[in-house]
């Protein structure tokens, strides 16, 4: 009884990782790190969670999870509430649905899957945003934080991929 | 790897992906309407992010305490590099500043006797609260930083942040033990400004740049590139002659190049100020009442 306990627990916790992950990417590119010149736009770490654990387990981050993820973001970026919500939401719907194309490819077409999906996503949220504020927003650091999301995504994709073959997940 | 998931019954996935896609459409509808409640009941969505923020504070207190210290190295490391150089400049400044101060002095012992000679209200001198940043706001289109002191320490809406440098922005939402702090530079600041040297007031409008513009002014031509832009205390938010920044010119429009660099924030100052008129009648008053 003990033990079924013991395993039925951890594999609750195994279960919980995709989101507890997410949630620590999230948290990880709100925190002030100062660097010299125009550094307030940090990659959109949280973003390539989603991207992955939506294309190699959709099951244990579903999409009520990258609902939440998002509306954090913007519950602790102070923009419009339910704006990242909606594009985690698109993006999650997307990818598990195109997943199969994904799982087994070399890496490389998954990084271009992202490269792919983040300009129209990033359109869209600058389009909403627009909308939100009721001007017409700069384009300059949503397009360099599309850039950086592109060059940290094999960064965090390889940590992520650890993650996933230690927890066996 | 993936187990498959259908029951027994034939029905187990196409019912699973049926509700999949109706909570999709539910949570979609749900973030447009959160969209829209965010624009119309501004009161609740600030409740709720206060909420969030007081519970989420503690973590990214802890997160940011390692980030903060390796930044501090790396300053360190910078400094020692150019050391030589900076003592340089200190020298040359000090030299200049030495004789600032020998003005400073003769205009305040001045300041004093006429102060008194015309018996001026004396400034009430305000008090503040010192914070440590937690958060960048880590999404486009805005300009916030959230700070580890909240309603508890006294932080109210409204009140003005600074640091050694100069004005940071302004409190916009207060938690228990966490703020939100709008950077003069976000799209939604508004800041009423003087120009010390030209003597005109106006607007300082942020537009996520790294210089917020000059607007509403009387007269742009007379504001010159290099001039001292202070706050002007109109609309009674902002203590009065507070250091925002040096006007320069861009593309035809005055810009304001703040004195503090936003994007190196660690600890700021959030001023406990009171509007002198609403505060209550005390002991100002008698020295007011002696005026010949």
């Amino acid at each position: 009884m003990n033990t079924s306990l013991a395993e039925r627990s951890v594999v609750v916790v195994r279960n919980l990782i995709p989101g507890l992950a997410t949630l620590f990417l999230l948290l990880l590119s709100v925190v002030p790190l100062s660097t010299p010149n125009s550094a307030l736009v940090l990659p959109p770490f949280a973003l390539m969670g989603i991207y992955f654990w939506s294309v190699y387990r959709p099951d244990l981050l579903p999409i009520a999870a990258a609902f939440g993820i998002g509306l954090m973001q913007d519950i602790l970026s102070g923009g419009p509430p339910g704006l990242f919500a909606a594009a985690y939401l698109g993006v999650h719907a997307v990818m598990s649905w195109q997943r199969r194309f994904f799982v087994g490819k070399a890496f490389a077409v998954e990084w271009l899957g992202f490269a792919v999906m983040v300009p129209p996503l990033y359109a869209a949220v600058w389009l909403v945003g627009s909308l939100y504020y009721l001007r017409v927003l700069p384009v300059g650091e949503i397009f360099i934080q599309g850039l950086l999301a592109l060059a940290f995504y094999p960064a965090i994709t390889w940590a992520l991929g650890r993650l996933r073959a230690a927890a066996r997940i | 790897m993936r187990a498959p998931r259908s029951s027994v019954l034939g029905i187990g996935i196409p019912l699973r992906s049926l509700l999949q896609r109706f909570a999709l459409v539910l949570l979609i509808g749900a973030s447009f309407a959160l969209m829209v409640l965010g624009r119309v009941d501004t009161a609740t969505v600030e409740r709720t992010r206060t909420g969030v923020m007081d519970v989420v504070g503690p973590v990214l207190d802890v997160l940011s305490r390692p980030v903060a210290a390796a930044n501090r190295a790396v300053a360190e490391v910078r400094d020692i590099m150019f050391l030589r150089a900076e003592l340089e400049r200190l020298r040359d400044e000090n030299e200049r500043l030495l004789q600032w101060q020998t003005v400073a002095r003769r205009m305040e012992a001045e300041n004093v006797a006429l102060r008194q000679l015309l018996s001026v209200v004396p400034e009430t001198m305000p008090s503040f609260v010192a914070a440590r940043v937690i958060a960048d706001s880590g999404a486009p289109f805005v300009r916030t930083v959230l700070v580890n002191a909240g309603h508890r320490d006294g932080v109210r809406k409204g009140q003005v942040v600074m640091n050694e440098d100069g004005v940071v922005g302004r409190v916009v939402e207060v938690g228990e033990r966490s703020t939100r702090i709008l950077l003069i530079t976000d799209l939604n600041s508004r800041i009423p400004i003087f120009d010390e040297d030209s003597g005109l007031r106006g607007i300082l409008a942020g537009d996520n740049g790294d210089s917020p513009a000059l607007s509403f002014l009387p007269n742009q031509a007379q504001v010159l590139p290099g001039n001292r832009i202070v706050t002007s205390g109109h609309g009674g938010l902002f203590p009065q002659g507070l250091p925002i920044g040096v006007a320069t010119a861009r593309d035809g429009q005055i810009r304001v190049r703040p004195y503090v660099d936003l994007h190196r924030l660690e600890y700021v100052r959030i001023i406990r100020y009171e509007l002198p008129l609403l505060a209550p009648a005390g002991e100002e008053r008698p020295v007011a009442a002696d005026a010949p």
